[in-house]
């Protein structure tokens, strides 16, 4: 690489480094000092990393390969932060259940356990299976190299400073106090200047394409990367106390707050954890399969309904609540609404199998994807049912919710993602197949009785608490003292921790398959099925519509 | 990209004629149930707009066919419950305190009453069974700092204990004998010592000897000269197995030495009469409530 440039590019990383410092230098409160020093001395190693490039060879620019060493990272990294989240939830589900577990520190309590759960298993398991799997989709699915492939590595490095200034910043305190969007102004910032870079490697590549058509999935992960940033930047616009301390406050107030908050909210799980997922979906369901997508047209009339609806079905998240009652009437037609355009998604996944169906017995990734489809099923019908009012005057506040959004997230958002990180690791370390085939059976019992452990106490647990919480005497006064209800719900909290001891189990199996897998070694075992395949008792399904 | 159409084998359905990294599309139509139902969400959604408040206008929205409003349904429910209790509140609100046990339907309400207050107010300090904890005492026994007849409790929850801002509350405050230097160490460890004595915990020593004269100049003004306590002064019983903060040494050296100054709120100014006069009935029907003393034959 020209000396000169990298020089420049080294010069730019040290000035960087010199004024986060002088930032800790006059911060006004410690989180912000941690994390201004934490920033300073990333920059520094990126000022030498860059001096190191001095003289070095121009990398080889193989125009006709796929550029996939920064998904090769993202596989790792979503492995890692995979297993972080998950013990993380682990540790306040058992906090939950036994409260001594709160240890009386400040930074192992529950109230600040639960957001680098949540972040972790959203941001940083989810976020990094979605970086990776668009990266490789996109390029396969346009025949096209990454643009700007120097561009992607800052995208993959400066999402991962960002989870650990968010996970850090929780752990100290630091908090805007919104549900999915608690980090602070600077951390924002930060991650808006990521998501752009994200945007500009991921359209580039679409427009270098020499597909003549954009693959369905990469309309989905366009979607959601562009929705993304119009959440976050909205959400967050707010006004720092200090430049150079860590508290800012909202620019919204009262309900216009906590509607811009749940706009946010619900869409992060729209175009996040949905429309994403769904990008995912469409590439490795496929190709795992080796089978055509089953209905074009459904993709699309179930992808733009999905986008144009789900965009406002967030005021679901505040009925009975000072939300003006039109407002509430709205959010839950639309959530009404969107039950048929998510259920596309999983009629085009699982129909794909047509002709194909044989292999939910004889292929263990497929029988997680189809998993995974099953679970999206049930959960975009549960969010729309919740979203009436009769029902969520019973569901909302309870463990309901907390059920329904981990059958979406363990069952879903997991299990598709252990799919795809088992398709593409043999593929991007060059491994013929993966360490054991027989170990993701083990993954998928685990997980699958880990969710429906974890599923179905919380449901038991949520009608329970609703149903005491609305408990009249025959005189007309309340039956049960909110601590009545606490005490209640014990055992489900129990097997709830249970449920997810068993999910964690199964994703410390694939931890070990996939790192056995990169480290080029194959497990001895037998074959997981000794049935002989049979093509005649693998009829499709019908088409269902003449 | 081959953009060739094909018919798919295993289905027997035509392919839309693209391929990316070899996946195609087939041409199936949308299900019929699916789209059938997708329109009918859609009706559904419309037909719910016309009947509930939906579409937002410059100053407010669109009423609805049906009028509903959440206010509207809070009101009548609120309304259609204070109907139904009106009666038995006002039956409550016009009898005094102390003739409503003569009416067992009355007071059986009023406990009832006054168990759903308590579960809402009294609960995150007395806990959920009344038991107490440290620092707040048990209901649930015959051991009443301040009174125990349901005149007593009423009293007491109505103006609280050591409540600030309110000029009946019961008050009383025992001295910090250490921290204020009215005792010195030794004597505060013998007076401890004949404290432990009284409640049967230590056998009278030479320390509780020295101890009884301590206390008969310092304690007995409020605990009595037996230690039986004084209710008038809220003094708890010394001689008995019920301790608020604690009766081992060490507590007992923290209590002589810094005092304690346990307070409750005045809930009559938070609660409406009939509620506080409820909850006091409850709290008396928990076991330990005591009959009122015999009327003053000079009145």
């Amino acid at each position: 690489m020209a000396g000169i440039d990298c020089v420049s590019r080294a010069g730019i990383w040290l000035f960087l480094a010199l004024v986060l410092f002088a930032a800790c230098a006059v911060s006004v409160d410690q989180a912000f000092a941690v994390h201004m020093a934490l920033c300073s001395g990333v920059a520094l190693i990126c000022a030498f990393r860059a001096m190191g490039e001095v003289g070095k060879p121009e990398g080889l620019a193989a125009e006709t390969g796929y550029y996939d060493e920064v998904i090769r990272w993202g596989v790792i990294a979503t492995v890692f932060w995979g297993v972080v989240g998950f013990l993380v939830g682990i540790v306040i589900a058992s906090q939950l259940t036994f409260p001594l577990l709160n240890l009386h520190y400040d930074f192992s309590t529950f109230g600040r356990l639960r957001p680098l759960h949540t972040s972790a298993v959203i941001f940083a398991f989810g976020g990094n299976a979605l970086l990776a799997t668009s990266f490789y989709v996109v390029q396969r699915t346009c025949r096209a190299r990454l643009a700007f492939p120097a561009l992607s590595r800052f995208v993959f490095w400066g999402y991962q400073l960002f989870i650990v200034l968010a996970a850090t910043g929780y752990l100290m305190g630091v908090t805007e106090g919104k549900e999915y969007a608690e980090p602070e102004w600077y951390v924002d910032i930060w991650l808006t200047i990521v998501w752009v870079c994200y945007l500009i490697v991921f359209a580039g590549t679409i427009v270098r394409r020499s597909e003549p058509h954009i693959y369905v999935a990469n309309w989905f992960y366009l979607s959601f990367i562009i929705t993304v940033a119009m959440l976050h930047v909205v959400n967050n616009i707010s006004l720092p106390v200090s430049w150079v301390g860590s508290k800012s406050y909202s620019a919204f107030s009262g309900v216009q707050d906590a509607l811009t908050q749940w706009w946010y909210g619900h869409n992060a799980v729209g175009f996040f954890l949905t429309a994403g997922f769904l990008g995912m979906m469409y590439y490795f369901v496929p190709k795992q399969a080796e089978r055509p997508v089953y209905s074009y047209r459904l993709s699309i009339v179930h992808f733009w309904s999905l986008i144009f609806l789900y965009i406002w079905a967030g005021p679901h998240h505040l009925h009975y609540t000072a939300l003006p009652d039109w407002a509430q009437t709205l959010g839950e037609v639309f959530s009404i609404m969107l039950w048929m355009p998510s259920w596309g998604g999983m009629i085009n996944g699982l129909m794909t199998l047509n002709g194909a169906w044989d292999k939910i017995r004889t292929d263990p990734i497929i029988r997680m994807m189809v998993a995974a489809l099953a679970f999206y099923g049930m959960s975009t019908f549960e969010g729309p049912m919740m979203s009436i009012k009769s029902v969520n005057s019973l569901s909302h506040y309870t463990n309901w919710t907390i059920g329904h959004v981990h059958s979406g997230a363990l069952g879903w958002n997991g299990m598709i993602t252990f799919g795809a990180l088992y398709y593409m690791t043999p593929r991007l370390w060059g491994r013929e197949r993966l360490y054991s085939l027989r170990m993701i059976n083990w993954h998928f019992w685990c997980a699958t009785l880990g969710i429906v452990l974890y599923a179905s106490s919380m449901w038991v647990a949520g009608i329970t608490q609703g149903l005491m919480w609305r408990e009249y005497g025959s005189d007309g006064y309340l039956v049960y003292s909110f601590a009545e209800v606490v005490a209640a719900l014990h055992p489900y909290y129990l097997i709830r921790t249970l449920g997810g001891l068993l999910y964690f189990t199964g994703a410390l199996f694939m931890t070990w398959n996939i790192w056995m897998t990169i480290a080029g070694k194959r497990r001895d075992e037998a074959p997981l099925t000794t049935a002989a395949y049979d093509p005649a008792r693998d009829h499709p399904l019908k088409p269902f519509a003449a | 990209m081959s953009d060739e159409k094909r018919v798919d084998e295993a289905t027997g359905t035509e392919t839309v004629g693209h391929e990316w990294d070899g996946i195609e599309e087939l041409d199936t139509p949308m299900p019929r149930w699916w789209l059938i139902t997708l329109f009918g969400t859609i009706i559904f959604a419309i037909g719910y707009c016309f009947a509930y408040p939906s579409i937002p206008l410059l100053h407010s929205s669109t009423a609805g066919y049906l009028g509903w409003t959440s206010h509207g349904q809070l009101d009548a429910e609120l309304a259609a419950d204070h109907a139904r209790k009106a009666p038995i509140l006002a039956a409550i609100a016009r009898t005094p305190i102390e003739r409503i046990a003569d009416d067992p339907r009355l007071l059986a309400a009023a406990q009832e009453g006054g168990k759903a207050a308590f579960k809402v107010n009294c609960t995150q300090c007395h806990g959920s069974g009344a038991a107490g904890a440290k620092g707040y005492p048990n209901l649930n026994d015959d051991d009443w700092l301040w009174g125990g007849d349901i005149k007593a409790i009423h009293q007491t929850l109505q103006h609280g204990v050591r409540y600030p801002g309110d000029d009946a509350t019961r008050m009383s405050q025992m001295p910090a004998f250490g921290r204020d230097g009215i005792l010195k160490a030794e004597q505060i460890d013998d007076v401890v010592s004949y404290v432990r004595f009284l409640s049967h915990q230590e056998p009278f020593n030479i320390s509780a000897r020295r101890g009884k004269e301590i206390f008969a100049q310092n304690c007995a003004a409020c605990h009595g000269a037996e230690g039986k306590g004084n209710r008038q002064l809220g003094a708890p019983n010394l001689t008995d197995a019920i301790w608020l903060y604690g009766g081992d040494r060490q507590t007992i050296t923290e209590t002589v030495t810094n005092a304690r100054y346990g307070i409750m709120p005045a809930w009559g100014q938070r609660l409406d009469p009939v509620t506080v006069k409820m909850l006091a009935l409850y709290v008396h029907s928990l076991g330990g409530g005591e009959k009122l003393p015999p009327a003053d034959p000079a009145k």
